[in-house]
């Protein structure tokens, strides 16, 4: 067949079973169109054929033939072609929007959303807001930065049509910008992300790279009774089959607790489908999956687990040595028992929060490259990585140093990407084998696999006094923290200190049973179960609210955690606590929007089957590990011989932003162009530990390790120049690529020569390490830092349907300060829509063990017709420790979503909704018990 | 291993029948492939040898009217046919359906053809055709007949289309007449498959303001896509009014057989739905019909 690709012609034959998208990636090497889910649903593949969008996963390659295709990598060059100015090498306007407006988070969607909407503006040279999002239905992105890339598509279709180039965004910076902190800065990796020239995992290529698939039990729970690989060892094309028994080093792994086995050996226990039993390295991935089918295991199966509470009975079976108790919890603060019967009014009820799948648009993968050397290099998109190389050289037999993670760029993490998925097995593989090995999951066995939020039951029971004072808050949560521990423990303990609220009460008790049971394991995610917490105590406050007859807003208002106030762990909090002014802010603006009375449902002009109202919620989250756990990173930054600095630490990028919050850090202490500015991340050998991206602390803690690193190389250069210009170093300026003093003036590139004439050292190396925190139960401070928020959401219920949509969410939120406003309009969009998600669409179902949702079409993510209007605001209540007062950002955004989008839809519609996400029959079947409004 | 072996794009009707006919392995039709790709890589469909690709025969992409009757060829994309001006004056409950599939990308590669010969309860534009009481026009070694849509399906999943023998290659609707209109809704849960909780179309056809005949398709609502006669009985001869569309409402709940699946709908809901639905879906129609109410 003869076609073209970006203008190019092509005469090739198609391959067996080939798809569009494999012809592009394999054939052609053209890998910026990315694969996301292999399904037709998520639009990440999307590229144009004749003019017209099409998802090139579910389009044989075949039918290519005399055809058209424009794929990312062709689109500037398509805009030179089809504009009256041609300049060769620029983007074309989508793209540059893109960039200038922080439309690119991780990137990973980036590709498919600017193809599909470059066939929108190719048909019409108007679009709307109603356009864009008909056109980008079905092209997803779970950073969900939706309404930035919207912006940046109409601002586009403005530049196209008249010629001038493409407009800035409106985007708030910090209320009192820096130098370079605090200003609007583009991504470094933008422009990567916007040509399809930005590399991920699954893009590389090495020489000789096998492909590596896995047998997993897929039963909930048995023992292994008979395994034989005999016939896939014999499979022509297959290198290596490896089970339990080949294992040189430690079986088991985890992240704190090592109890999840790489490969489970005979008569051993499996816990749930995704347990492996054997691996594969094949010349092809098809001749690897042939290979699995050739396996034989046999099992006995027993009693399947499926809840926390079954687990806790004294007949369950028991899953793990030491039980099915992973931790139980507790928090005590005063005496409930007084202050209940001290209270006038009492409210109790019980809650349900769903398991939850990150669905991070790009599917786990790993490489492993064997070196000649005996060491083993793992190409990985981890939030970890010095967590990867100590438990892949652990399970290889090999020392920590023996093992190099070299981070990739990470399609979305959200808290998905901390544990072992791919990596040991493809060490493993690669060591055996001798060559490279990939281990690239398909979205099935992504939601088969990988660590998903726990589902929790929560019970909570407040007490209060008539004027809303409240005395005192019980809650029992059961947290199912499935097979295996991961990051379960602490998961649940966010869960339990957080499920009072960010309010002071006298009286607290918590317990939580973190339970192991037959379902996926579950660990971190975003909100790292202060999201579940919350949603049970936000959706309590409005019921007492009710009950007392008191606008929920001043409930929540006379009750909020301030300045000098203790929490429910005894700590008292000495600074940095916005959240009365969260609340006040959001207060005045819904009631701006929505009335004197916004939580009166509404009748609809026009729409007479439908209801709105507004309902609201506050939130508070730890920033860092906290808990008495040591919480440090470490950075270096370095002056290069051609004047420019680079940043180096390990911590990760998953598209959140860290890599530009560390280059304005570094900028700032400096005095730098932030563009002078480059930083080096998540590669062992390369980097220092920079500790797990998670509990929101990488802002704050390797933040601080990058700017006293910065401030400290500031110091060497300050004192060498004063010595060359006999000066002191205190009278030393630093500005853009000079140093002066008087009327003495050096380029850096010369002071770093001079430095190393000198002998002084051109890197500075900083360990930071976080103020300490005491364990739970000690009092004290839990945790250094805090962020808050509060919400308002507004929703539309239809009443003959039970169906709910968001409208409008106005969200405040305290960050201490804002580093990178561009940055943190991309978390706090897309924490809200992802908030939204949980509230409405999202459910991980599993049925006696076996996931019910094993393709990315039963699990809805948020598109881009459902995203609410988004009005944020930026509260900065510096914290003392934070780099210039930040604190964490990532998390809080989400939490207070969903429990606003609750109570709007009991204001709206009478239905308390206990169970997430949002049942629409139980919302209809509340008005056909004839209560309407 | 793959998940075909051999792919065939056919350049005539003819040819596609011929490669159906001689391939000794196993074979299939593919349209766009939007549902039969993706059963068969997700196990609900064995693998296929030869595929043979009815997009390149432009005979099955002909959009035009034809001796009295609006002709949609079978490969017409969802797309085209939701944007096509000839649809939407002709057969709205059509271009309302086929605009509503999937998303753009799935409509610029899925077909009405293969909505149709997939033969799901509650396909969309299956629904819509049926209330158009379209014909569909079948292509084989002896040449062309047509069939009522109402006779095109045997269960779930199963059309009664000969697979290696015969080719849908179209459908013939009437074309719409002073007083006739059409309309077509649906209710989508929120979470998991985008699938319709419940769908419903209604040709309508209005002398004045009564109701001089009407035709109701829903689905899921039976194995195979079908038309709620009952309902249209109770309807004809009738004005449009609150008690009139109840009164169908009855006639309805009384021949459909509504189910309840996993994780996606109760019965009880499925049919309180269904009154949302017709009492919508029938006013919509009246209105595309050219009646005010
Ligand atoms: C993300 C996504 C969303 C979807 N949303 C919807 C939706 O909202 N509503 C809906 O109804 N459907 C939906 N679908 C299903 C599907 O896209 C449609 O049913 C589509 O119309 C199928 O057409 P196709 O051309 O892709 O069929 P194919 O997959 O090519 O074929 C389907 C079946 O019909 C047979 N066939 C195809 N053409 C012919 C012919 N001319 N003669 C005889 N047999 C033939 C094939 O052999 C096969 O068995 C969705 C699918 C996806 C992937
Ligand atoms: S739609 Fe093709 S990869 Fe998701
Ligand atoms: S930027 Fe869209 S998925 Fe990350």
């Amino acid at each position: 067949m003869k076609f073209t690709v970006n203008e190019k012609e092509y005469t090739m034959e198609p391959q067996p079973g080939e798809m569009l998208s494999t012809l592009l990636r394999e054939r052609l090497g053209l890998t910026g169109t990315k694969i996301g889910c292999n399904e037709a649903e998520c639009g990440v593949c999307t590229v144009i054929v004749d003019g017209d969008p099409i998802v090139s996963c579910t389009y044989p390659s075949a039918r290519i033939d005399g055809k058209e295709v424009l794929t990312i990598e062709g689109l500037a060059d398509w805009y030179a072609r089809h504009s009256d100015k041609p300049i060769a090498g620029k983007l074309h306007p989508l793209q540059e929007a893109f960039i200038s407006h922080g439309a690119v988070q991780c990137g990973f969607c980036i590709p498919g959303q600017i193809m599909t909407a470059h066939a929108l503006l190719n048909e019409h040279s108007e679009v709307t807001s109603d356009s864009i999002r008909y056109a980008h239905k079905d092209t997803l992105c779970r950073c969900a930065g939706y309404p930035t890339i919207e912006g940046a598509i109409l601002s586009a279709a403005k530049s196209l049509k008249t010629g001038k180039p493409v407009e800035p965004p409106h985007c708030q910076s910090s209320g009192k910008p820096l130098h370079s902190v605090g200003t609007l800065q583009v991504r470094p990796d933008a422009v990567a992300k916007v040509n399809g020239s930005a590399i991920f995992t699954d893009d590389l290529q090495f020489e000789g790279m096998l492909h590596a698939r896995v047998k997993r039990c897929l039963i909930p729970h048995g023992f292994l009774r008979k395994l034989d690989v005999e016939a896939a060892r014999a499979l022509p094309g297959v290198k290596a089959v490896l089970t339990a028994a080949d294992i040189p080093g430690r079986q088991n792994h985890g992240l704190f607790t090592l109890d999840w086995p790489a490969l489970v050996g005979i008569n051993e226990r499996v816990r749930y489908v995704g347990d492996a039993v054997a691996i594969v390295a094949a010349e092809t991935r098809d001749i690897a999956s042939e290979a699995l089918k050739l396996i034989k295991a046999e099992y006995e199966e027993l009693e399947v687990v499926d809840n926390p509470i079954r687990a806790l009975e004294k007949d369950a079976p028991q899953l793990h040595e030491k039980g099915n108790t992973l931790k139980h919890i507790k928090v005590r603060k005063g005496d409930v028992e007084k202050g209940f019967a001290a209270s006038e009014v009492l409210v109790e009820h019980t809650f349900h929060t769903p398991t939850t799948e990150h669905a991070f648009l790009e599917p786990e993968c790993s490489i492993a490259v064997p070196l000649a050397n005996g060491r083993m290099e793992v190409y990985v998109g981890s939030q970890i990585p010095y967590s990867d190389r100590e438990q892949t050289a652990a399970a290889l037999g090999l020392e920590p140093e023996q093992v190099r993670v070299v981070g990739q760029l990470m399609g979305g993490g959200f808290g998905g990407k901390e544990d072992i998925a791919g990596q040991i097995h493809a060490a493993l593989l690669a060591q055996a084998a001798g060559k490279p090995v990939k281990l690239l999951f398909d979205r099935h066995e992504s939601l088969l696999v990988h660590p998903k939020r726990h589902a929790t039951q929560i019970t909570v029971k407040v007490g209060a006094m008539k004027d809303g004072t409240l005395k005192a808050v019980q809650t029992l949560l059961y947290g199912d923290t499935g097979a295996y521990a991961s990051l379960g423990e602490k998961v649940m303990a966010r869960a339990t200190t957080h499920s009072s609220g960010p309010y002071e009460i006298e009286h607290v008790k918590a317990d939580c049973y973190a339970m192991y049971t037959n379902n996926p394991p579950a660990g971190a995610f975003r909100g790292f179960g202060a999201l579940q917490g919350q949603f049970a105590i936000e959706s309590m406050m409005d019921i007492l609210a009710e009950k007392l007859g008191m606008d929920p807003v001043a409930l929540r208002r006379k009750n909020a955690l301030k300045v000098g106030g203790v929490t429910n762990t005894g700590q008292v909090l000495e600074d940095s606590v916005g959240l009365r002014e969260c609340i006040d802010k959001v207060d005045a603006e819904m009631r701006r929007l929505g009335g004197k009375n916004p939580f009166k449902a509404a009748a609809v002009k026009e729409k007479p089957d439908c209801r709105r109202a507004w309902g609201f919620a506050a939130a508070y989250k730890n920033t860092g590990l906290g808990g008495g756990a040591p919480d440090k990173a470490g950075a270096e930054v370095e002056l290069r011989l051609d004047g420019s600095y680079q940043v180096r630490t390990a911590s990760a990028e998953l598209g959140q932003g860290l890599v530009t919050v560390l280059r304005l850090i570094a900028a700032e202490e400096l005095q730098a162009d932030v563009n002078k500015v480059d930083v080096l991340v998540m590669d062992t050998d390369l980097t220092p530990d920079g500790g797990p991206t998670t509990a929101s602390r990488q802002s704050y803690v390797t933040g601080n390790a990058a700017l006293y690193a910065a401030r400290k190389l500031r110091e060497t250069i300050a004192a060498a120049m004063a010595k060359e210009w006999k000066c002191k170093p205190e009278e030393i300026l630093l500005k853009d690529d000079n140093v002066s003093f008087a009327s003495n003036r050096m380029p850096l590139s010369q002071v770093a020569e001079l430095l190393k004439a000198q002998g002084a050292d051109t890197m500075a190396f900083f360990e930071y390490n976080a103020p300490e925190t005491k364990p739970l139960g000690e009092g004290g401070n839990m945790h250094f830092a805090y962020s808050f928020a509060a919400q308002a959401a507004e929703v539309e219920v239809n009443i003959r349907t039970g169906e709910v949509k968001t409208l409008r969410i106005v969200a405040a939120n305290d960050v201490g300060k804002a580093l990178n406003p561009l940055g943190l309009q991309g978390q706090v969009e897309g924490g809200i829509i992802m908030g939204m998600g949980h509230a409405l669409t999202e459910e991980y179902i599993v049925e006696k063990g076996i996931p019910f949702t094993d393709h990315l079409a039963r699990y809805r993510v948020p598109n881009f017709t459902q995203v609410p209007e988004i009005i944020s605001q930026v509260v900065e209540h510096p914290t003392g420790g934070g780099p210039y007062g930040a604190k964490g950002v990532g998390e809080i955004v989400s939490i207070a979503t969903i429990p606003a989008i609750i109570n709007a839809v009991y204001n709206a519609s009478g239905t308390r909704v206990d169970r997430l996400p949002v049942d629409q029959e139980k919302v209809r079947a509340s008005f056909s018990g004839g209560q309407a409004v | 291993m793959a998940t075909w072996q051999y792919y065939h794009n056919s350049s005539t009707t003819n040819d596609a029948l011929k490669v159906l006919k001689n391939t000794s392995e196993s074979v299939k039709i593919i349209s766009g492939g939007t549902d039969l790709l993706l059963d068969i890589q997700q196990g609900r469909h064995e693998e296929v040898h030869t595929l043979v690709d009815v997009n390149t025969v432009p005979t099955m992409h002909v959009l035009e009217i034809l001796d009295g009757y609006l002709h949609i060829g079978a490969a017409n994309l969802h797309r085209v046919i939701a944007q096509s001006p000839l649809v939407k004056e002709h057969a709205a409950a059509l271009a309302t359906a086929s605009g509503l599939i999937g998303g753009p990308q799935v409509r610029n590669i899925g077909t009405i053809g293969g909505n149709v010969a997939h033969a799901l309860p509650a396909a969309d534009g299956t629904i819509a055709l049926l209330c158009l009481n379209a014909q569909a026009d079948i292509a084989s070694s002896n040449g062309f007949r047509q069939v009522p849509m109402a006779e095109l399906f045997l269960g779930p999943g199963k059309s009664a289309l000969k697979p290696k023998e015969e080719i849908l290659t179209g459908f013939d609707i009437a074309l719409r007449k002073k007083g006739e209109g059409s309309a077509f809704n649906r209710t989508m849960r929120p979470q998991g498959v985008a699938i319709a909780i419940l769908n419903l179309a209604v040709w309508i056809s209005m002398r004045a303001d009564v109701i001089a005949d009407i035709r109701i398709a829903a689905g899921p609502t039976g194995p195979v896509p079908r038309r709620l006669t009952a309902a249209e009985n109770a309807l004809r001869g009738k004005t449009i009014t609150d008690k009139t569309i109840a009164g169908a409402y009855e006639a309805a709940t009384g021949e459909v057989q509504l189910r309840t699946s996993r994780h996606r709908a109760t019965q009880a809901y499925r049919q309180d739905v269904l009154g949302n639905l017709l009492e919508k879906t029938i006013r919509e129609a009246a209105v595309n019909a050219g009646v005010k109410l």
